[in-house]
């Protein structure tokens, strides 16, 4: 019987009232009394020595407030990175000035060089055109490979090359893999794309900078996943604003998927050109603009090798991958394929040697970042596929050549400095096969043939790393920030509560989920309490929503204040109840005295903390309000095994995807129907990369799929209904919840499975492939059946 | 947007008034024009609707011809235009239904977009494009890439289609804007078979003679047999090279052949 | 400046816009109707999707002037005068088939347009009907199932 009630149960989600009526309140739908309109001037070419900027004729057009250019932010600092890595040699990551507006140079097509702010968004666009440009044309550099070759363009003159850190791990172990490598049975080899994508939130980006000339306080509101990440950033680094005189408002956001994360530099010129022209500024970036203007994700090029003894158990793993940064360090950019995807080339397997080389590298391109999984997609994408090619080397069942080789005892460390505290692969794997069906898969594929398609299956298992992070071990890594999360949770007089809470919800359904724990934990209903989040003037501290972690470090700080507060009302029950303390009990909702039959209910103890006349004023103060910080001791390690089954169309090469599966372990789940909603979710996003997204530049750096038009977003017909469990449990042994996470599995898990799925089928057709780059378009596929 | 004057005639003659002066450009539904000025791609000085001209609106069926208005949606075509099912069934497939309750014929034809379903059945089909000036038969009509017969000002009032005794189209989607990466109408009449190829060519809609000619003599999908489509002069972008496209020209007249029975 | 009036969600309202003022804009920033979202400029993602004289269109790629004199249908009017969620609304609660809410607004004003044209839509026809409407949250997945529901149809399409 599923519970109604509390945690593993799945009430309806209380913020959907607002979204289904159009009453959610996103940053565009608000507007300040006697704001002006920014129109950011961007520059369409990628790489060019600006000369000058004329601005004379657009200053005097109608409605004109205020041209900037960068010479109106000397003095200003530049948009900060947040994480400095430490190269093979011991030596800092090459780190350029990612200036506000264009400094000297343009880098990519779409750097804001100068920004009109007008009476109206048109007037503002108007003028904007009427800014005259002397802009020379460089040679611009896009192929990561051609980037780092001697006589490159270089797209950051004061840096000595293009190449931003080479970053080797573990390095002491180089030596020995290249020896265990060098001695092994079999070596599988496969070099791959993962390919650059575009996050594309449903919601485009949106800044209001308002500033108070009375106080002094600067407003920015802005759709971020992190408000209080961009306030330190932003106020610290960049503007010279202190917290207390600054903040940031992210309201309602339409979708994230990491993209939302990064403080940029259009947040930066709000909050400074609302204080300089003494107005509020809005900035509402059309899709176009979001195209060239937010950070981009994956792009990685990878060689791995997977060296396997004559019994076919995995001996060594060597990976080689180039990594684009763009233009300039983004927020985590230097961060995901270091930190978030090195560790995890263990994967699933206990493989004990491995060593990660990754070259990042400059371009002239939009900024890459942090993308639904970040790191770890790329990392399980090239274990799972050499996995499946080496199945096909040796002529075993990848199946089985996957659970010959799994971890299978807890606590496992693994040889790239993580330690998994407990899985079960096996059980998701099963339970994979329970599903499946795969005995009928050939019967199946049969019944494809006769319409005159292939039928591929592909299977993978997939392990993150998420509800980042322990700061202790992420500042040793190079972060600039912590990485904990906070909670007040406010008790009123009359019982309810008000939850303050660091994490961010922007359809993750916090605002129900989070409920449902301190439901639990008092044993009151889940309409007694509020969740209040995204404003740092509300909520004390936060780090935001991310890498999976809400739950499991902002749901841990917030199990952490709840469990002050009770402790809390304890003694305040047992001073009503002229009790010991510790012979206190709550359950239900209700206080009572062990062994006795004295009680007393929630609401009375709440409020004699506010209405004090009979009340232990001699040992605790009145009230009821605490707040928790919460830092992880280690990372959570989701896990999973996928599968696919696929269609693939003989005569055009068209893919279509007859079932994706998946059996998850996210530990314990406290709203099973938002588990499964954001398991879809990454699963269409996996999918979308697999075989229809793809970022594509031209030579020139000219971006070519730069709309809807051009780049494939998954519609309802791309997709299958989905098949998903997360019945295989194993919590997580160090947060108060055990819970592991489950934002981004759906994302990291489903591309290898898809892919697998399709050399399966054309391999099944006849065709001597071991490999097709995503996305898999049929075009692509098509190619290569034609080999 | 720059901004522009906007007029509504109610009749033809009011639009060609309207519409004389360099700047001025007609406006149907508006689903290519409207995103395209949003781009600042374009900048009429005035913007003519036709879409309250109730002259140019509705299909009728008569005698073996179907007539659409040229302000007709596609969402009203593909429900009115049974009395030709393959003309039907395509409108139904352009955009999407928020996109067929705005867009016109008309406005597709006049647009000649090299990856637009209309232009295909207009030429298969061997339609004839009325204006308010001229009848203008579709072999006359297209001009490469977004090139048309049409003067400046000039209006498509009406569009005529002979109904086949068979015909089919087959669309192959471009994966992101869903427009046709190849579309291929087959329509076969007593006068023999017509087979026109959207999406595919560098010079834009365009008919294919060879298998014209043998699906004129016979028509089966065993009479395109190594017929094969040369990839020169084919678009190659990045949703498909040359040769992909004119290996699915192949594929998709096959099975327009074959639907069309 | 063009003087436009129109009746919205029944109730008559009016206003002076540019040639060029989309009735998305209009809707949103003259009227503060701030439910109908923009998700893109291309005329695909749907976020956009109110009725005009009962038919679905993008509100994003039609000028306020052309629709004057219309009857104009938004998210803000589907729910009772006593806030009841209409069933469409309901559905959407009741299978989860929303995350941000962004895109929300235009597949509700789809969902009721592709139910008026067909009240027992097949799952094929709900997958195909939302080609105009792009949602990046939820894989789309419970919302073909609360439009099955809406319809009054077994939502047991998948077996989770």
């Amino acid at each position: 019987m599923p519970k109604d009630h509390g945690i593993g149960a799945s009430p309806k989600r209380r913020e959907d009232i607002r979204f289904l009526t159009g009453n959610g309140n996103y940053t565009d739908d608000m507007n300040i009394a006697g704001q002006a309109y920014i129109h950011f001037l961007r520059s369409d070419v990628a790489h060019g020595t600006i000369n000058g900027i004329d601005t004379a004729a657009a200053a005097a057009m109608p409605g004109v407030v205020k041209i900037f250019t960068s010479v109106d932010f000397e003095g200003v600092g530049g948009v900060p990175c947040g994480w400095e890595i430490t190269d093979r040699q011991g030596n800092a990551m090459q780190e350029p000035k990612h200036p506000i507006l264009a400094e000297g140079k343009v880098r990519y097509v779409g750097e804001m060089i100068a920004a009109v702010i007008a009476e109206t968004a048109d007037l503002a666009r108007d003028a904007a055109e009427a800014i005259d440009l002397d802009i020379t044309d460089l040679p611009a550099v896009v192929n990561m490979r051609a980037a780092l070759v001697d006589g490159s363009p270089k797209v950051h003159d004061d840096l000595t090359s293009n190449l931003c850190y080479d970053w080797g791990f573990v390095e002491e172990n180089r030596d020995a893999v290249d020896a265990a490598i060098k001695g092994a049975a079999h070596v599988t080899t496969l070099e791959l794309v993962n390919n650059r994508l575009i996050a594309n939130p449903m919601e485009p980006r949106v800044c209001i900078g308002d500033y108070d000339r009375s106080s002094g306080d600067s407003t920015l509101f802005t759709t971020s996943q992190n408000p209080h990440v961009v306030r330190l950033l932003m106020g610290a680094f960049v503007l010279g604003i202190p917290e207390h005189k600054l903040r940031v408002v992210s309201p309602d956001v339409g979708g994230g998927f990491g993209t939302k994360i990064f403080h940029y530099a259009e947040e930066a010129f709000s909050t400074f050109a609302a204080k300089v022209c003494n107005r509020a500024v809005k900035w509402t970036s059309s899709r176009s603009e979001a195209f060239m203007s937010d950070a981009h994700g994956r792009d990685h090029v990878t060689k791995i090798e997977l060296a396997l003894d004559g019994d076919n158990n995995f001996v060594a793993v060597r990976t080689d991958t180039h990594a684009n940064m763009g233009a300039y360090l983004s927020t985590f950019a230097p961060a995901v394929p270091t930190w978030l995807h090195g560790t995890l080339m263990a994967g699933n397997y206990k493989t004990p040697l491995i060593y990660v080389n990754v070259k990042a590298v400059f371009t002239n391109t939009v900024p890459v970042d942090a993308y639904r999984g970040a790191g770890r997609p790329e990392a399980t994408f090239q274990l799972e596929r050499v996995i499946d090619k080496a199945a096909i080397e040796l002529g075993v069942d990848p199946i089985a050549l996957r659970r010959q080789n799994f971890v299978t005892e807890f606590p496992y460390a693994t040889p790239v400095a993580v330690e998994y505290d407990t899985g079960d692969y096996n059980a998701t794997m099963d339970k994979l096969e329970q599903m499946a069906d795969f005995a009928g898969f050939e019967a199946r594929r049969a019944e494809s043939e006769k319409n005159g398609k292939l039928r591929g299956l592909g299977v993978n298992t997939y392990i993150e790393a998420c509800g980042i992070a322990p700061s202790n071990l992420v500042g040793q890594l190079g972060a600039r920030a912590g990485l904990y999360e906070s909670a007040t949770v406010r008790v009123n007089a009359t019982g309810g509560l008000v939850v303050m809470t660091g994490s961010h919800s922007h359809g993750q359904g916090h605002e129900t989920s989070f409920p449902q724990v301190i439901a639990e934990m008092i044993g009151i209903d889940e309409s007694m309490i509020e969740i209040v989040h995204g404003d740092t003037a509300k909520v004390p501290m936060g780090m935001g929503t991310y890498g999976s972690r809400s739950l499991a470090v902002g749901g841990s700080a917030m199990v952490r204040a709840t469990e002050k507060i009770i402790n809390k009302a304890k003694k305040i029950a047992a001073h009503l109840m002229e009790a010991s303390d510790a012979d206190i009990e709550l359950k239900d909702g209700t206080f009572s005295v062990a062994g006795t039959d004295k009680s007393v209910a929630w609401g009375d103890v709440t409020l004699a903390a506010y209405v004090p006349h009979n009340y232990p004023l001699e040992d605790i103060e009145p009230g009821l309000e605490e707040t928790a910080f919460y830092d992880p001791a280690n990372f959570t390690y989701p896990a999973g095994a996928y599968a696919c089954e696929v269609e693939v169309d003989k005569e055009t090469g068209q893919v279509t995807i007859e079932r994706m599966m998946a059996a998850d372990d996210f530990g314990n789940i406290v709203n099973p129907m938002i588990v499964d909603g954001q398991v879809h979710g990454g699963l269409a996003q996996g999918i979308g990369q697999a075989l229809l997204e793809g970022c594509i530049y031209d030579d020139d750096g000219q971006l070519l799929s730069a709309s809807f038009m051009d780049y494939a977003m998954p519609r309802a017909d791309d997709l299958p209904n989905f098949e998903v469990d997360h019945s295989c449990q194993t919590p997580c042994t160090h947060n108060p919840l055990g819970v592991k996470g489950c934002g981004e599995a759906g994302a990291i898990g489903s591309p290898p499975s898809v892919v697998n799925a399709v050399v399966n089928a054309l391999r099944s057709g006849g065709a001597d492939v071991t490999h097709v780059d995503m996305p898999l378009s049929p075009s692509r596929v098509w190619e290569a059946m034609q080999s | 947007m720059y901004e522009f004057e906007f007029e509504t005639p109610a009749t033809v003659a009011d639009a060609v008034a309207a519409l004389q002066g360099d700047e001025a450009q007609a406006l149907g539904g508006g689903q290519t024009l409207l995103p395209t000025m949003k781009q600042r791609l374009a900048s009429p000085s005035r913007l003519v609707s036709l879409s309250g001209i109730a002259e140019m609106s509705g299909v009728s069926a008569d005698a073996g011809t179907v007539s659409i208005g040229g302000a007709t949606t596609h969402g009203a075509v593909a429900a009115g235009a049974g009395a030709y099912p393959a003309l039907a069934d395509l409108a139904g497939h352009i955009g999407d239904p928020a996109v067929r309750n705005r867009g016109t014929i008309g406005g597709s034809l006049a647009n000649n977009d090299p990856s637009a379903d209309y232009p295909a059945a207009a030429l298969a089909s061997g339609a004839t494009i009325v204006t308010n000036a001229r009848e203008i038969a579709a072999d006359d009509f297209f001009d490469g890439m977004f090139g048309t017969a049409l003067n400046e000002g000039e209006i498509i009032t009406r569009v005529n289609f002979p109904v086949p005794e068979a015909a089919n189209y087959q669309k192959f989607l471009q994966p992101a804007s869903r427009f046709a990466l190849v579309g291929v109408f087959v329509a076969r009449t007593s006068d023999g078979v017509r087979v026109a190829v959207t999406g595919a060519s560098e010079t834009g809609v365009h008919r294919w003679s060879e298998a014209e000619a043998a699906l004129s003599a016979n028509f089966s999908a065993s009479a395109l047999e190594g017929l094969a489509v040369d990839a020169d002069g084919m678009i190659s972008d990045l949703h498909g090279s040359g040769a992909y496209r004119a290996h699915l020209v192949a594929v998709l007249t096959k099975r327009a052949v074959m639907a069309a029975g | 400046m063009t003087e436009v009036s129109m009746t919205v969600n029944g109730v008559s309202v009016g206003g002076s816009v540019e040639g060029r003022t989309l009735l998305s804009s209009f809707l949103r920033e003259q009227l503060g109707l701030t439910g109908t979202h923009v998700g893109c400029d291309t005329s695909q993602c749907g976020a956009c999707v109110v009725h005009v004289n009962g038919d679905a269109v993008k509100s994003c790629t039609i000028l306020a002037v052309e629709a004057n004199g219309a009857e104009v249908a938004t998210i803000e009017g589907q729910a009772a005068e006593d806030g009841t969620l209409s069933v469409v609304q309901q559905a959407f609660q009741d299978h989860h088939g929303l995350q941000c809410g962004f895109c929300t607004p235009g597949m509700v004003m789809s969902t009721l347009a592709l139910l008026k044209d067909n009240p027992k839509p097949s799952e094929a026809e709900v997958r195909k009907y939302l080609e105009g409407n792009i949602c990046r949250c939820t894989g789309y997945h419970n919302i073909v199932r609360a439009i099955m529901a809406a319809s009054g149809q077994d939502v047991a399409i998948a077996a989770e």
